[in-house]
């Protein structure tokens, strides 16, 4: 490993010093070596850690093939740098025998491209990555070998406090509570990635400006949720556009503790927007969430942050398919269907518009599919739920769709 | 031949003692170098390293509440260049000179209820406040307790002790890695100290004897200290929030590693939200314990601030970092604190 890394020192010198000297005519960039993978032998969780402590900016670390038991989780503070194994299956970090740190793989730093390699059976979370800008997750598959638990870490991949954030080509299963979770993070696509037998497959939450898209979200608790809470130091969480996702049989048991919002998410959902504004849903194919394939719903707790508001407000369903679903309401929806006949439609919504001593606003729910689409409001009309008060109608709201947001681009994404 | 070798090395020992400052004090050449030292003895931190014996113009000092960290006990010096000082503030780290270093030790003896009996360093951590910003380096002590040798990669070392309640230990002490001192001494991007503020400093007149010694300027009168966290005779809310600024508050601020969830427990925040009361978590996972707020006032054990000291295992317990087994003292303080909350 030294040895590797003298060498990369010595070739960035040779740049350096390439750089300093006047060029009359233009050359090309000196061509890299590829630097060699850190040596397997040993104590390969020291190895890493200390390749990680030693990198300068703009080197590359290479992992072997193999799977590696570590013990403690690992952490990256240099900007620039790249961590690629051979391949998402073929590398792989296992934290099994994790004696210490809050998860896997901790990011802190800008510029930062991770790719084909595994994490598995982290203690707490998989790859963290905290205000870390321009951050990619590429081609990485996080799980929780022993499937749906309790136990498992919360978030398999989860960057958070960071602007221009990437997720592409991941797989991430068995998470406790989300399996892509992205929070308070502005400028952010998470696309082409399987998220399966997690709590939530993928989450966005008091977040900015996200574009999720071609992704499979299936045997889920739920499928993918749009959030917003109070309290939190970035709230108000808007613009995110949910298209093109295969969204399907998302019905396994929430196993999330106790105390986590996710875990108040029936098994059977589709989609979650919970108290956010802006939210487009369209060109997905939902099947044989249990459910609900997609529930619209206000933050239910009690709140102090005066700058918080708990409605979901403008958004928009188009185009999506619906196939079977709603059959078996789970969760908090369970005794709600009940009264209503023991199944749901495609969409629901709880029909909350106002919160404390506030009057009912006006929350621009435009639900523009096919007539033969089912919806269902609630009518519950705000929070705690009072049975005596309960108006359900399977009336469309009034609305006009809000404009949609345009795409979200990337600064780095082809790096 | 041998002649020869000799002048060689009386050649070498003097170029080495021409080098630095001279033999009084600290090595301001290495302190201020681009890269650590790669042994402890290079800074001339201490007249006599393997005696514990800090050099001229080297400062012992300690906090009226330490961070627990498994129970070691700490030995913690301050340098600040000759002619310089740190400038006071009330709520914030003191302003250290560049050049300033903080220089902490964690050590262990074979029973703690005696920590002076037998005792051997593990680590010594070094704060050196480079002309870009702080930086952090640990280094580990050798079997023979004569040098610690810088150790970017941390380490885990297994310590037997008995703790000062008489319980025999087994500790799998973690050595941080130098990311891992960030995580606890970050502010915003940068790295910071933490321990150095007035209200950790000011008891049995340290304050005073960090400005006579020309270490802190701006020194006002009245500074008002926070009291020990296990002094029954103070009142229970100080002594808590004293205990959890220590603790805590490095990550949990809002330019700290754990801005995020924010909960924020530093002694100077007034929000009741942010201190935790029925707040509930936003990235615990199982670290809620299946418990819904972070604190309930009145009810401890429906707390998740208590489950999670209480906690040993890895993603749960907290802090994430320098702590493997339980304080009970702790434990007890702030059952106690959220038991005596009045519930609304």
């Amino acid at each position: 490993m030294s040895i590797q890394l003298r060498a990369l020192g010595a070739a960035v010198s040779v740049l350096a010093l390439a750089a300093c000297s006047p060029s009359t005519t233009e050359t090309t960039a000196p061509a890299f070596e590829a630097p060699a993978p850190l040596s397997a032998e040993g104590d390969f969780g020291a190895t890493l850690q200390a390749a990680l402590i030693a990198a300068k900016p703009g080197e590359t670390i290479l992992l072997p093939e193999g799977t590696f038991q570590l013990t403690d989780g690992l952490s990256l503070d240099v900007d620039g740098v790249t961590l690629r194994g051979a391949g998402q299956e073929k590398t792989i970090l296992d934290f099994a025998g994790q004696e210490g740190a809050g998860e896997g793989l901790l990011v802190t730093s800008d510029d930062v491209l991770l790719m084909d390699f595994g994490v598995r059976n982290t203690k707490g979370d998989g790859i963290k990555s905290k205000g870390a800008d321009q951050i990619i997750y590429r081609y990485l598959t996080v799980e929780w070998t022993g499937g749906p638990d309790e136990a498992n870490g919360a978030y398999g991949i989860y960057p958070v406090e960071s602007k221009n954030v990437l997720v592409e080509n991941v797989t991430v299963r068995a998470a406790s509570d989300a399996g892509i979770y992205v929070g308070q993070s502005d400028n952010i696509i998470v696309r082409n990635s399987v998220v399966e037998y997690n709590v939530a497959g993928i989450e966005i939450e008091n977040s900015m400006n996200a574009d999720v898209y071609g992704n499979i979200a299936r045997n889920n608790t739920g499928g993918i949720l749009v959030f917003d809470l109070p309290d939190l130091p970035v709230s108000g969480g808007n613009s995110t556009r949910i298209f093109d996702n295969e969204i399907i049989e998302n019905n396994t048991r929430n196993f999330a503790p106790a105390g986590n919002i996710v875990a108040s998410v029936p098994s059977g959902t589709g989609v979650i927007v919970m108290a956010n504004r802006n939210v487009h849903v369209f060109d997905n194919n939902f099947d044989n969430n249990r459910s609900a394939h997609v529930l619209i719903m206000s933050y239910s707790e009690p709140f102090t942050d005066e700058n918080y508001n708990p409605l979901p407000r403008d958004l928009v369903l188009r185009g999506n398919t619906y196939g079977a679903g709603g059959n078996d309401p789970q969760g908090d929806l369970a005794p709600l269907a009940a009264a209503l006949g023991g199944t749901l439609p495609a969409i629901v919504w709880d029909g909350v518009d106002r919160w404390g001593a506030g009057e009912a606003q006006a929350l621009n729910i435009a639900v523009e599919e096919a007539s033969d689409v089912g919806f269902m409001s609630f009518g519950l009309g705000k929070y705690p739920i009072d049975p005596a008060a309960m108006r359900p109608t399977p009336e469309r709201p009034v609305a006009e769709a809000a404009v949609e947001p345009a795409a979200i681009v990337l600064p780095h994404v082809d790096r | 031949m041998k002649w020869q070798a000799f002048l060689a090395a009386l050649f070498l020992l003097a170029g080495c003692s021409a080098g630095g400052k001279g033999t009084v004090g600290p090595d301001l050449d290495v302190i201020f170098a681009a890269d650590p030292a790669p042994v402890l003895s290079d800074y001339g931190l201490f007249s006599d390293l393997a005696g514990a014996v800090p050099a001229q113009g080297v400062l012992p000092y300690d906090l009226i509440n330490p961070l627990f960290t498994d129970h070691a006990a700490k030995h913690r010096f301050v340098f600040v260049p000759d002619g310089k000082a740190a400038a006071y503030h009330e709520t914030d780290v003191f302003d250290f000179p560049v050049g300033s270093v903080l220089v902490k030790t964690f050590a262990f003896a074979p029973d703690m209820r005696a920590p002076e009996d037998g005792q051997w360093r593990v680590e010594t951590r070094l704060l050196i406040h480079k002309a870009d910003g702080w930086v952090a380096y640990p280094y580990v002590w050798n079997e023979a307790q004569t040098e610690a040798v810088y150790t970017p990669a941390g380490k885990r070392i297994d310590i037997e002790t008995v703790s000062p309640a008489g319980e025999a230990l087994q500790l799998r002490y973690a050595v941080p890695n130098q990311n891992q001192c960030k995580t606890c001494h970050q502010v915003g991007k940068d790295i910071a100290p933490i321990g150095p503020k007035a209200r950790h400093l000011d008891h049995d007149g340290q304050l005073l004897r960090w400005a006579g010694a020309g270490l802190l300027e701006g020194l006002p009168e009245g500074v008002a200290g926070e009291p020990y966290a296990f002094d029954v005779s103070k009142p229970l809310d100080a002594r808590a929030r004293a205990w959890l600024d220590i603790n805590c508050a490095h990550c949990h601020k809002a330019d700290g590693s754990a801005s995020n969830s924010g909960l924020w427990l530093s002694a100077t925040e007034t929000g009741a939200a942010q201190i935790g009361i029925f707040k509930h978590p936003v990235a615990a996972g199982r670290g809620s314990g299946g418990l819904k707020q972070v604190i309930v006032p009145g009810d401890p054990d429906a707390s998740i601030l208590l489950y999670r000291i209480a906690s040993t295992e890895p993603g749960v317990a907290m802090p994430e970092l320098g702590r493997s087994v339980t304080d009970p003292d702790s434990l007890a303080l702030i059952r106690e604190w959220i038991a005596a909350m009045e519930t609304p």
